[in-house]
């Protein structure tokens, strides 16, 4: 992937493609984009209520919280690697979050502390995966239940209700008509593309990605690198787990179960290789609208909620199956 | 070979492009009867373009192919097969856990009622191997027998299936020494059949001695053909052929302007590393090129790794500019004014997926950075002067390094140790699979590099290129350096005797061996 870091790069360079129109350069980059805008369609001739601003502004709401975590999960895949613990992640720091607001801590500390939560679950992954070069599948997985036990122990077992939390905002409230936690998702992915476009970070995600040895010899502390993804993913589920918490005004440890699958989901969708180094951020954020869109649109069609996930297994199947298409196409050209 | 007799095979005009990239221009080629027709040529050269159309695999753009005299269209594989035209890979065709026999019938099984009839099969195999002369028993797996005797196999195959014309991609390149003889003197043998042999090596010694005609490919055009059984004074020599290869006198080849040698740069004093690496103690005084050379296995990559960082030593001391070097890893031997271009350029140093621009700056992205912020404009200035030293044209630089040829993504990585601007600089093969364009490049880079005072450490299993670069050569033998040659006076077969250990046994060791110093 040609990502241009800067929008000074030389207008003459030409796509990689040797002859006629480049169709799989053009895939690569819009494609995903035009699966989204035909399911909007489709969508709308079919589904009753589907094209109006209240639904739309549904499906932002619905789609932000795994949007989120995809975020995260996508700089995570960029280095070759998973990250399953995200949706204990969320609970821990959704539960650790409503603790700190419900013991007197002022909301934007409460905030930050819910933050650095996930972001210290993700540093504790990061560190065995670099430093003890354990893979992240088991690693992660390990972490998935230890974090849920944390989750259920840090509150005896039992959710805590808390109407009057101090950020229930960030779940609930709007500004202009835009709900907060769209807001938020957006912030985040701003963030997230600056830091994987524009920072010395962001290309030593790819490189390391893309060639952990010739990474290494570059140069690069490919351990930090590690480390940094991981902590970003569980920053990113800390945020997430606030919004969550928010939205149902209560720490549950329960919240986030299953979701690290939505947002692989989203990441893969969105064309970033599951093989690392390859792959863009904003590709994620469409991976996840197309998500949410087919569950927003298969639920107001009535569809069965068991037909729902059988769809969008299928969904995900084919789309892991174009991203090894791709590679294959890669490998022979 | 027959002058008069109509060629078995001829082509005329042929061309094919890919893309941008004209692989074969106006080619006209023929095989006759009774011949063994060698191609020779660079990789890229053309030649398995060539091979590739005759034998259906792909279509020429323009052109004509004649079998026997009659127009041909080869549209598959099969087309090609059954016009006689049969081609052995370089990797071989067979299913390793079927048998000879199964192999030799691979889709013509003799079958009564469609029930296999084993024994009709291990028949016709017994057969088919006998009209190549191989003694193989055909009911052993395939897999189990070595590559000579499946080649001999396939070569059966191929007989059996009445090819005319058989094209034998580099045969050789994992025979041992006796297989090789085996199949020269089947070669021959198919030849006095009236059949006609296109073999393609890149062992001058070989065509030396089967060749009947030479072709000469470079860049995609034929360059020449020549008959190798004229004697006498118009007798083509190798030398004749290499320079029809490279287009040039070799001597131009390799570039080495004296400089003046400075100051030792680095001094490396009994440094020891995992598997038997040392003791190695020698110095690279600034300005100097010194090639170091071995068989594989020597340990040349490893003493390089070792003064890196990216392997740990386990003893010994390495010092740059007089200040020890204690490097634990790639990035403290780069901030020490290191830089190491691997071996493998694929495996150890290119990001395919990333731009060239990504590529270039990869190692120096903090000099172009605030704050780990990236700025652009000089990030991309420093990126584009480097591409025009390197040659390479700069509205490349965006495009993803995979879209590259070998010798422009070796390029890219040459293009990221300069931008570091090393004190010491260490070439792991740096021509390894580039063309010969590239190559002169390289060494024109290398030779400029050492000309602003920096060391260079040049580690090539090119002979040729090794003493025609360097200012002193070290022979690494076993993990030892086993001579210091200066590179100038020494000749190839002086270094091979250091490098194989011919010499070890009447030289005395003080003479040769250990410190370069």
């Amino acid at each position: 992937m040609s990502t241009s870091t800067t929008p000074t790069a030389d207008p003459t360079v030409q796509p990689p493609e040797k002859r006629g129109f480049p169709v799989a350069y053009w895939w690569d980059r819009v494609g995903i984009f035009l699966v989204l805008l035909l399911l909007i369609a489709l969508m709308s001739a079919i589904a009753p209520n589907f094209l109006s601003v209240d639904n739309a502004v549904n499906v932002a709401r619905s789609v932000s919280i795994n949007a989120i975590l995809a975020a995260g999960m996508t700089v995570v895949i960029l280095t070759a690697g998973i990250d399953l613990s995200v949706g204990s992640i969320l609970a821990v720091a959704g539960v650790g979050g409503v603790l700190l607001a419900t013991n007197g801590v002022p909301t934007p500390l409460a905030l930050l502390g819910g933050i650095a939560v996930g972001a210290l679950c993700g540093a504790v992954n990061g560190a065995l995966i670099a430093w003890l070069a354990l893979p992240a599948f088991i690693v992660t997985l390990g972490s998935l239940t230890y974090l849920r036990g944390l989750a259920y122990s840090m509150l005896d077992g039992q959710p805590l209700v808390a109407t009057d939390l101090g950020f229930r905002g960030i779940g609930n409230g709007s500004v202009a008509g835009i709900p907060q936690p769209v807001i938020v998702m957006l912030v985040v992915y701003v963030v997230f593309w600056f830091l994987l476009e524009r920072t010395r970070f962001g290309r030593h995600v790819y490189a390391v990605g893309g060639n952990i040895e010739a990474a290494r010899l570059a140069g690069i502390n490919v351990k930090r690198v590690l480390l940094s993804t991981y902590m970003l993913a569980g920053a990113a589920a800390g945020v997430a787990g606030l919004i969550f918490s928010a939205r149902v005004l209560s720490a549950q440890p329960t919240a986030g179960t299953g979701y690290e699958l939505d947002a692989i989901a989203a990441v893969v969708l969105g064309g970033t290789s599951l093989a690392g180094g390859r792959g863009r951020i904003f590709g994620t954020l469409v991976g996840a609208v197309i998500i949410g869109v087919l569950s927003n649109g298969l639920v107001l069609l009535d569809v069965p909620f068991f037909y729902q996930l059988m769809i969008k297994g299928v969904v995900i199947i084919i789309a892991i199956a174009l991203d090894s298409l791709k590679r294959f196409a890669r490998s022979t050209s | 070979m027959n002058e008069t007799a109509t060629p078995l095979l001829e082509v005329e005009g042929i061309s094919k492009r890919f893309g941008a990239t004209l692989a074969l221009s106006d080619v006209s080629f023929d095989v006759r009867p009774g011949e063994v027709h060698a191609l020779m040529g660079e990789n890229g050269a053309g030649k398995s373009t060539l091979m590739k159309i005759i034998s259906g695999n792909y279509q020429p753009d323009t052109g004509t192919i004649r079998i026997s005299g009659t127009p041909a269209v080869m549209a598959s594989p099969r087309d090609a097969m059954t016009a006689g035209v049969a081609i052995i890979h370089q990797e071989l065709n067979t299913i390793p856990d079927m048998t000879v026999a199964e192999n030799l019938a691979t889709g013509n099984e003799p079958a009564r009622f469609g029930v296999l009839d084993r024994r009709t099969m291990v028949a016709q195999a017994r057969e088919k191997l006998a009209r190549v002369g191989a003694r193989i028993d055909p009911t052993r797996p395939i897999g189990r027998l070595s590559v000579g005797m499946q080649q001999m196999v396939e070569i059966a195959r191929a007989v059996a299936e009445n090819a005319k014309v058989l094209v034998l991609d580099e045969p050789t390149a994992s025979l041992s020494r006796t297989e090789s003889e085996q199949l020269f003197a089947l070669i021959r043998s198919m030849r006095d059949q009236g059949m006609g042999l296109i073999y393609i090596s890149h062992r001058m010694e070989e065509v030396w001695e089967l060749a009947d005609r030479v072709t000469v490919f470079r860049d995609g055009k034929l360059i020449g053909t020549r008959d190798m059984r004229t004697v006498g004074p118009e007798r083509t020599s190798p030398g004749d052929i290499v320079r029809m290869m490279v287009g040039r006198e070799i001597s131009d080849l390799y570039v080495r302007t004296p400089h003046p040698a400075g100051e030792v740069r680095l001094a490396v004093r009994d440094l020891t590393g995992p598997g038997g690496i040392g003791p190695v103690s020698f110095d690279v005084r600034g300005g100097q090129v010194v090639g170091m050379v071995g068989l594989i296995g020597a340990g040349r990559t490893e003493v390089a790794r070792l003064i890196y960082g990216a392997d740990r030593a386990t003893g010994g001391t390495v010092s740059l500019d007089g200040t020890p070097l204690k490097v634990r890893n790639p990035l403290e031997g780069l901030r020490a004014g290191v830089g190491l271009l691997p071996e493998s350029r694929k495996d150890q140093a290119l990001f395919l997926d990333l731009s060239v621009k990504d590529n270039i700056s990869m190692s120096t992205l903090k000099e172009h950075s605030t704050v780990g912020v990236l700025r652009g404009g000089p990030l991309v200035r420093a990126v584009r002067g480097v591409m025009d030293q390197l040659k390479v044209r700069s509205n490349a630089l965006g495009l993803e390094s995979r879209a590259l040829s070998g010798g422009n993504q070796q390029k890219l990585v040459l293009g990221r140790l300069l931008l570091q601007r090393p004190k010491l600089l260490i070439l792991d093969e740096p021509t390894r699979g580039v063309d010969i364009g590239a190559k002169s490049e390289i060494y024109r880079l290398i030779n400029e590099i050492a000309g602003t005072g920096a060391a260079v450490l040049v580690i090539s299993s090119d002979l040729p290129e090794a003493l025609g670069i360097s200012d002193q050569l070290l022979v690494m033998r076993a993990g030892r350096i086993v001579a210091s040659l200066d590179a100038r006076a020494a000749s190839e077969e002086t270094v091979m005797q250091h490098a194989t250990g011919v010499y070890a046994e009447d030289a005395a060791p003080t003479e040769t061996a250990g410190t370069a110093r």
